[in-house]
Parts: C-alpha cells; sequence; structure tokens
C-alpha cells in the first residue's frame, strides 16, 4: 500500500512538471492557438476515453453511448453557467451528478443485457437523450445553446483529466475494480463467486457516465456554442475507437488513443479532403497490425520504468 | 510474425513522419509571401451539410479566380485556404481557430450553416478577423443582444426578410385564409422562417392550422404528410433546403395534397425540378434572391458554367457574393489591418456582386431585392420581384 | 378524416416505410448470423450499390433491370473484397477490434465515394413508371408496393436457400461453430466470403430500390438506414431472416404512427424506446430463442 502511494506521488508530480512545460510554452506563445484547442480537446477525450474505458475495456460491459452522458453534462453545465451565472466547478460537479445519476437509472434496467443487445441499447438510449435534448426548447432546441462563457482553460482540462486519471487508477485496483474485471472475465464465473455482478456492473457504469458528464462540461465551456449535434452516435463511436486504438482494459492506451486520433484529426486539417479517407485506412491498419489495441492489456507506470532503468543499469 | 512486426514498425514510422510533416507543413504555411493575401475559406466539406458547404466554396473559388486572373489585388493574388467545420458547431470553432492561428488568414469566408457561424464568431471577433457568411440568414448571426458584432457579415438577406415576403404573398396574392407549415426542427434557419411567416399571415387575417417537424436527412415524410393533409388548408409552408424540399413535394402530391405549396430561397437548386418531378411542382412558389434569367445575373451563371459544367444553385451563388464583396473591401482597404477591412466591408455601397446590386446596411446585412419564382411544367417563371428595403 | 381512416392511412405508410428496412436488414442479419460482426459498413455497402446501379443507368444507358444486377453482382464482389482484405485477417481477433475496422471500413466506403462523386445529391431516373392506386381515399403508390413484394420474395428465397439447399446448411453450421464446421469438411472461409457476397448484393438491391423510389442518392444516404436496419434485425432477433423482415416492418410502423399522431421530431426516440423494451422483456429478440448461457 506504502508503495502504491508514493507511486501515486511520483506520477502526480510527474503530471504536474508536464503541466508546468505545457502552460510554459502556452504562455511563451510557442504553441498556436489552434493547437492549444486541441491540447483542450485532447485532454478532454482522454476523460471520455478513460472513462468509457472502465465501462468497455474493465468490466466489459459494450456500451455505445457515451456520447449521450457527455450531452447530459454539457447542457447541465451550460444551463448553470450561462442561465444563472454559477462557477464552473459547479457546473462540472452537477454536470456529473446528472450524467451519473441518468447512468444509474439507465444502467440498472439495461445491463441486463448482453453483448450486441447490450451495445444497440446503449446505442439507443444515447440516441434518445439527445434527441429530448433536441426538443427542449429552453436550452436551444435543435439548433444549439449559444452565447456560453468561454471558460475552460488548459489547467482545468489538465487538472480535472489528472483527477480522473487517478480515480479510475485507484478504482481499478480497489477490490471494486477486481470484482469488475472478474464480471469481465467470466461473468458467471464471477456470480458463482459471490460477486454481485449487478452492483459492480451498474456502479462501473454510474462512474464512466458521470466522468462524461464532466467531459461533457468542459467541452461546452470550450466553445461557445453546443448543439446536440456533437453528440450523435458517431460521437460514441470515436471515442470507442480511442479505446480500443489505445488497448481495452489498458489506461496508459486510453491516454494514448484519445492523443492519437486527435492528433490525426487536427494534423489532417490542411487537406480536408483526404482527412476521413487517411483517417479510415490509419484505423483499419491499426487494427489489422494491432488488433489488441497499442497497448492491449498493458500499463506503463513508473515502477515498470524504473525497473527497466535498474535492469539496463545492472546488464 | 516477424514479417508483421517488420510491417507494423513501418506503417507506424510512415504515419507518425507524414504527421509530423503536416505539423510542419502547417508551421511553413505561416510564412505567407508578402505579395500574397491569404484568406480563409472555412466551409461543411464534410458530414451532412457537405453539399451546402461545397457549393458555397465553389462560388467562393470562382469569384478568386476570376480576381486572380485580373491581376490581383492591387497587384497582390489572392491565396485560399480551405478548412473544414466537418458539419458541426464545435468543430467549427475548431477549424476557424487552425485559419487565424496557423494559416494566418486576414479575412475568413463561411461557413454556410447557420449555427456555425454563430459558434465561430466568437473566435474571429477576438482575433479581429472579418467573417463574411454567405448564407446564414438567421437575424442572430450579425446582431448579438442588440449589438452589431463588429467583424461579422453576411451576402444574405435575413430570415425576417423572406418570412414577411411569403406570408404577405400568401394572404395578398393567393388570397389564403389557411396555413399549413412543415418545418425543419433541426435548423434555425427553418423554424425562425415558419416563425416569422405566421407572425405576419396571421396579422395579414390568415390563420396557421396546424405545424409539423421533420428533421434535415429525413427520406420518407409520408406520416406526417397524411397528418398534414387532413388540415385541408389552403397553402403549405415548407421552409427547407432542397434535397428535403424534393422529396416532401413529391410525397405530398403522391398523397394527394394538391394546395399550394411555398418555399424560401433554400429550394433554388436546379436538383429540386429532378428529384420532385414537374407535374408535383405545379402550383408551388418560392422566394429567392435572384432569377437566372435576369441580365444581372448572366455573367456570373455563364462563368460558373464555364468553370463546374453544372448550373449554379443558390449557395454558389451567395459564396460568389461573399467573394466579390470581400474583393471589393480588399480592394479598397488592403489586408494588413482588420479595422480598415472591417469598415471597407461596412461601406460596401451600390456592388454589382454575381446576383445583384449590394449595399451593406448597419445591420451588416446586404440590402437586397428579393424575388418570387413560380415553377411550372418544370421551368421557373418570375412571379414577382420585390424591391430592396431601404 | 376520420381517426380509423387516418390511422389505416399511417399503418400503410408505415409498412411501405419498414419494407426498405426490412430489405436492408436482410443482408445484415445474413452477415451477423455468421460471423457474428455489427457490420457498419453495410450501410455504406448500400450506398455504394445505389451508386453503381445510377451509373449503369445513366452512363451505360441500361435498362432497370440489367442495371439492377449489374449492381448486385459488383457490390457482392466488393462485399467479398472487403470481407477477404479488412475482416478475414482479423478472423481470431477480439470481436471489437473487428467492429472498429468496420466503422473504419464504413468512412472509408462513405469518404472515397464523396472524392469521387462529390457530396452534392444526385438524382435518380425515373426508370420505373410510379403510379398511386386510390383504394376509396386511401392511398398506396405502385413502388411501394414493388418494393414490398421484391423484400417478401428475396425473403422466401433466402429462407429456402438457408434451410433447405447444403449450401445453406453449411452456412447454418459454420454459423453455430466455425471451427466445428471446418472440422466437418466445410469450407468456412468460402462460407463466409460467399455469405458477405449474398448480404451485399442484397444490401445493392435495396440502394437501387431506395434510389428509384426517392429520387435522390448522396454518399452518406447509408449511414440511418443502415442504423435503422441494424435495430430492425435486433427487433426481430439477430441471424433469424423473417425477424428481420418483421422488425423492419414493426419498426417503419411504429415511426409513421409516432410521426402521425405525436412529433415527428419524437420518432427516433419511440423506436429505439420500443427496442429496449422489447430486449428487456425478450433479451434475443421478438424471434429469437432465449438460450441460458452453459459455462
Amino acid at each position: 500500500m506504502n508503495f502504491l502511494r508514493r507511486n501515486d506521488l511520483i506520477m502526480l508530480i510527474f503530471g504536474i512538471a508536464l503541466f508546468a512545460l505545457l502552460q510554459g510554452l502556452i504562455s511563451a506563445g510557442a504553441i498556436s492557438s489552434f493547437w492549444q484547442l486541441n491540447l483542450l480537446l485532447i485532454g478532454i477525450n482522454v476523460i471520455m476515453s478513460v472513462s468509457l474505458n472502465l465501462i468497455n475495456g474493465y468490466t466489459g460491459q459494450f456500451s455505445l453511448g457515451h456520447a449521450g452522458f457527455m450531452a447530459v453534462g454539457a447542457y447541465v453545465g451550460v444551463v448553470l453557467t450561462t442561465n444563472f451565472h454559477l462557477p464552473l466547478i459547479v457546473a462540472l460537479l452537477a454536470g456529473a451528478a446528472g450524467a451519473g445519476a441518468l447512468g444509474f437509472l439507465i444502467g440498472l434496467p439495461t445491463l441486463r443485457l448482453r453483448g450486441d443487445y447490450l451495445a444497440i441499447a446503449t446505442l439507443g438510449l444515447g440516441e434518445i437523450i439527445r434527441i429530448v435534448i433536441m426538443n427542449i426548447q429552453y436550452v436551444g432546441g435543435a439548433a444549439g445553446f449559444k452565447g456560453i462563457p468561454h471558460l475552460t482553460t488548459f489547467a482545468w482540462v489538465f487538472f480535472v483529466m489528472l483527477f480522473t486519471l487517478f480515480f479510475i487508477k485507484n478504482f481499478v485496483n480497489s477490490s471494486h475494480g477486481r470484482a469488475c474485471i472478474a464480471i469481465r472475465e467470466n461473468e458467471i464465473a464471477a456470480e458463482a463467486m459471490g460477486v454481485n455482478t449487478t452492483k459492480y456492473k451498474v456502479m462501473a457504469f454510474t462512474i464512466g457516465a458521470a466522468f462524461a458528464g464532466v467531459a461533457g462540461g468542459l467541452f461546452a465551456h470550450s466553445f461557445y456554442l453546443i448543439s446536440p449535434a456533437s453528440f450523435t452516435f458517431m460521437a460514441s463511436f470515436n471515442y470507442l475507437i480511442m479505446v480500443v486504438l489505445g488497448g481495452l482494459g489498458s489506461i496508459t492506451g486510453s491516454i494514448a488513443g484519445a492523443f492519437v486520433v486527435t492528433f490525426i484529426s487536427a494534423a489532417l486539417a490542411n487537406w480536408p479532403e483526404f482527412r476521413m479517407i487517411i483517417y479510415a485506412l490509419a484505423l483499419i491498419l491499426l487494427m489489422f497490425y494491432r488488433p489488441q489495441g497499442l497497448f492491449g492489456y498493458m500499463e506503463i507506470t513508473n515502477a515498470k520504468i524504473f525497473d527497466k532503468i535498474l535492469k539496463r543499469g545492472r546488464e | 510474425m516477424n514479417f508483421k512486426k517488420k510491417a507494423w514498425k513501418l506503417a507506424s514510422l510512415a504515419i507518425g513522419t507524414m504527421l509530423m510533416g503536416s505539423m510542419l507543413a502547417g508551421c511553413g504555411d505561416q510564412a505567407a509571401s508578402s505579395d500574397e493575401i491569404v484568406i480563409g475559406s472555412n466551409f461543411e466539406l464534410t458530414g451532412n451539410q457537405a453539399n451546402y458547404g461545397n457549393a458555397c466554396n465553389e462560388g467562393l473559388k470562382l469569384a478568386i479566380k476570376e480576381a486572380n486572373d485580373a491581376g490581383g489585388i492591387n497587384g497582390k493574388k489572392i491565396k485560399l485556404v480551405e478548412a473544414d467545420t466537418k458539419s458541426e458547431a464545435a468543430e467549427s470553432v475548431n477549424s476557424a481557430t487552425k485559419l487565424i492561428s496557423d494559416d494566418k488568414v486576414k479575412v475568413i469566408v463561411g461557413p454556410a450553416v447557420t449555427a456555425n457561424v454563430i459558434a465561430e464568431s466568437q473566435v474571429a471577433t477576438d482575433n479581429k478577423v472579418p467573417v463574411i457568411a454567405p448564407a446564414a440568414t438567421n437575424p442572430d448571426v450579425t446582431v448579438e443582444n442588440g449589438t452589431v458584432k463588429p467583424f461579422i457579415f453576411r451576402s444574405c438577406f435575413i430570415d425576417p426578410q423572406q418570412g414577411t415576403v411569403m406570408a404577405t404573398f400568401a394572404a395578398k396574392d393567393l388570397n389564403a385564409k389557411t396555413a399549413v407549415m412543415y418545418i425543419d426542427s433541426s435548423s434555425d434557419y427553418s423554424k425562425s422562417l415558419g416563425k416569422v411567416f405566421k407572425e405576419t399571415f396571421e396579422a395579414a387575417g390568415g390563420k396557421v392550422v396546424m405545424e409539423e417537424a421533420f428533421l434535415a436527412k429525413d427520406q420518407d415524410f409520408k406520416a406526417a404528410l397524411t397528418k398534414l393533409k387532413t388540415a385541408n388548408a389552403d397553402v403549405m409552408f415548407v421552409p427547407a433546403y432542397y434535397e428535403e424540399v424534393g422529396k416532401i413535394v413529391k410525397q405530398a402530391r403522391e398523397l394527394g395534397i394538391t394546395a399550394t405549396i411555398l418555399g424560401t430561397d433554400g429550394w433554388d437548386d436546379p436538383k429540386v425540378i429532378d428529384i420532385a418531378g414537374a407535374d408535383a411542382l405545379n402550383n408551388t412558389y418560392f422566394s429567392t434572391h435572384y432569377f437566372e434569367q435576369d441580365e444581372e445575373a448572366k455573367p456570373f451563371i455563364e462563368a460558373y458554367k464555364k468553370e463546374y459544367n453544372k448550373n449554379p444553385n443558390v449557395f454558389a451563388a451567395l459564396g460568389y457574393d461573399a467573394g466579390k464583396m470581400l474583393i471589393d473591401a480588399l480592394k479598397r482597404a488592403g489586408a494588413d489591418d482588420p479595422e480598415a477591412l472591417r469598415k471597407a466591408i461596412e461601406g460596401i455601397k451600390d456592388l454589382q456582386v454575381g446576383t445583384a446590386k449590394v449595399t451593406v446596411d448597419k445591420n451588416h446585412n446586404p440590402i437586397k431585392g428579393a424575388v418570387i419564382l413560380e415553377t411550372r411544367n418544370g421551368e421557373r417563371m418570375m412571379k414577382t420581384k420585390i424591391a430592396p428595403e431601404q | 378524416m376520420d381517426f380509423t381512416h387516418l390511422l389505416v392511412q399511417q399503418l400503410i405508410n408505415g409498412v411501405s416505410l419498414g419494407s426498405i428496412y426490412a430489405l436492408i436488414a436482410l443482408g445484415y442479419t445474413m452477415i451477423y448470423g455468421i460471423i457474428k460482426l455489427i457490420n457498419f459498413a453495410h450501410g455504406d455497402i448500400y450506398m455504394v450499390g445505389a451508386y453503381i446501379g445510377f451509373f449503369a443507368i445513366t452512363q451505360a444507358g441500361m435498362s432497370i433491370v440489367p442495371a439492377l444486377l449489374v449492381s448486385m453482382v459488383v457490390t457482392g464482389l466488393l462485399g467479398m473484397v472487403v470481407e477477404k482484405l479488412a475482416y478475414k485477417p482479423l478472423r481470431h481477433a477480439p470481436r471489437i477490434s473487428i467492429l472498429i475496422t468496420a466503422i473504419g471500413v464504413s468512412f472509408f466506403l462513405e469518404y472515397t465515394s464523396m472524392y469521387f462523386v462529390t457530396p452534392t445529391p444526385r438524382t435518380f431516373p425515373a426508370v420505373i413508371d410510379n403510379i398511386s392506386f386510390n383504394l376509396g381515399s386511401f392511398v398506396i403508390n405502385g413502388q411501394q408496393l414493388m418494393i414490398l413484394g421484391i423484400t417478401v420474395l428475396l425473403m422466401a428465397i433466402l429462407t429456402f436457400i438457408v434451410q433447405k439447399t447444403k449450401t445453406g446448411k453449411a452456412m447454418r453450421a459454420a454459423s453455430f461453430d466455425t471451427e466445428t464446421a471446418q472440422l466437418m469438411g466445410i469450407d468456412s472461409d468460402r462460407i463466409i466470403s460467399l455469405t458477405f457476397c449474398i448480404g451485399s448484393a442484397l444490401a445493392a438491391a435495396a440502394g437501387v430500390l431506395v434510389g428509384i423510389y426517392y429520387n435522390t442518392i448522396d454518399p452518406l444516404m447509408g449511414i440511418m438506414p443502415g442504423l435503422k436496419a441494424f435495430v430492425a434485425a435486433v427487433l426481430g432477433g439477430i441471424g433469424i431472416l423473417p425477424g428481420a423482415v418483421a422488425g423492419g416492418i414493426i419498426l417503419g410502423i411504429i415511426e409513421a404512427l409516432v410521426s402521425g399522431f405525436l412529433s415527428s421530431t419524437f420518432r427516433d426516440a419511440a423506436a429505439f424506446a420500443i427496442l429496449i423494451l422489447v430486449l428487456l422483456v425478450k433479451p434475443s429478440g421478438l424471434f429469437g430463442k432465449n438460450t441460458r448461457e452453459k459455462v
């Protein structure tokens, strides 16, 4: 346990150093505002993919409706900041609570379904959430919610992302997380071993949804206007792609997946007509050569890095 | 396995190199030579709205090509950098930011769809980059809470004007007493036109008896049309884009709806006739910006046909108009001082663009006339010409 | 029109819309049945089929029947190529990786088509006269009857192939257990390839017919119908041919009734809600057999 804490601390220091470096580059004007915006997007996508990974990768429940929860967090957040002038932190927490509560309510009945049936049910639920939002005139309906203050800064995204990573990493390594992994490996065996499968499936789903809500809040306050069109099932696919590309069941993988997908999309912005074709080919090729994702189940932890350095020292 | 690993490494190396290259290329673009004026086009090139964005972009490219062929702006060539909004509001902020920060454009034309322009306008204002939106007809595009956004302009008329024109036409010229509306609830354009039409039509003594909604990209409209048929109204108002309009008119006639169908400038594409069929389009009217047989519009239509080998639609025409307005302003103010360029766009007066003569008003809207066209046996005819409001 | 009258007309609208979903769902369910892959690219194969039909008619000047056959053959081959290049190498990979590949194939087909044929919608030439029948005050469209007829016919033919022929038996065996089927001397790869060919050809037929019926085609036309067809297939029980047709028609009727009596904007939400309710009561779809998972 002691070791784990030290491990966390080293990671935290590393994180803060990375933040200082990037923030320094931003302040010095070395990163153009386009790439700054994409840094925000990378951070938000990391939160989305890590939280989806908890559901899909660690618990093995095939969810295709993650963008719906993001939408809930986004809309709850913007109503609070724009119409009630509350600070961003309140908006994020309320968004998390809203999305988490909805995740709980939805998860309870639907998580009895398995495999592809669960996939289509969650896809449907994500679409239902979006369509309901689209029909609420108070939040602008299909045309979108306008005049959102630009509150998301790099610091916000980075530290919320760091918090998400620590939370999910520790959850996965806790006894709850072990129960989730047991469900992924074999649900019937897990049940036979006394794991309350419904409880842990719903728990993972709720936590994942709540973090998607937080990501939604950050996303909404970066772009002045949000519309239901940003939260279609295509967006859910995009987050799923990040998770699978990085490796189901690997937090490092989710970070890498979110980074690669966002980066490819931004870097190809100069060739709009070929962007999607190249993206599609990259996706097919990556799956061809790394069907288990970039990282598979592997994690890069500083413990491993130290091991490697030590080993190299000995050789 | 060994081969696989090698191939994998090669592939990742190739992709990595390409991406890095793209980043560097992006940096290289920054140093635009001094004999060029860099302007950005930010349109819906992929995604659901790609056909509208691409049409606008084609019109704009034609205007710029003509200007460059004629010697450019005071000796400087115009360089156009294209960006893609992916048909999404958040992404259009992203692509506009790229144009401004990485490509260092002096002015942006686009996007086509209202919501995307509104999303983009804050970034453009913050960075003092003027925007001309070709086809965003919603009043909120250039005005926010009663104040005019200093850097945002458009090259089309606004919804209230068009909605009023059609409602008055229905009440006065067609003597309609009752109307039904079929609105695209996914677009601001359609919704605000519906609102204006209803207000004006009811003020003129008519009554809107039923309203139904559809969503862009729908294919089958028969269920809602069956319902609208029961209202037995004199006219049906369908403010929408041409893809859906063609199908709506076709299916409405198949279901036996004989009422006059009214529309707006979103109808203005030769494809509507192909999709709906000539017979179905009898007894329909729509308002738009110009009539293809107008003397004024001929040079543009000829040039467009020569360049792209097809007839322009309204989006292409408005993209061309936006290009013409921009070129005029650049000629007078140059591109170095955004404040001067902004003032030059504000000062556009009696400028001959592709479809009409325009003057920019205090709300940054061009003062333009409108026409109402009738389609009869597959041919469009001028029904009424409405002089610009001064 | 009184209420019953309206209801009947909406049912007619619903069945005709549903028959289109059913037609696409047939191919979807066949492919799903054999390799358990949610083939997200199916909707795009349908789009490609529509474009091939379109060019066969407008550029090569064919009439409808040869154009339909050309489109089915070419698209069937395309389906085989896609399976060979993109899915076959991943036969033993985690299923979710194949799903991501399917999404990749879908993007690839959409955007290469968009590059070559531009995003502007094309108008399909009116190759079949459209006759509307007026039965009393009900309106039934001739093309719709034709689509419904073709759907039922194809369903019957496919059911016959799957149930009664040797190839069909091989298909069922491969679907049940690919490895064991292989051991029993069935060339599973060939059977899977064949299934993709048939499924894609069906999608092409649907693409051409829908192109004729709605008059327009565009590169992104496959996304929503693809999703709806998947919903239809799940509703009826994945892998079951009559289930796909029933699912499609039920879906069409739900959409028509919701649009007609509530609001069109809630149409898709209602369709999904009913799908979820059905799944909660019958987790393997309306026609599916409930099997307990064994350890």
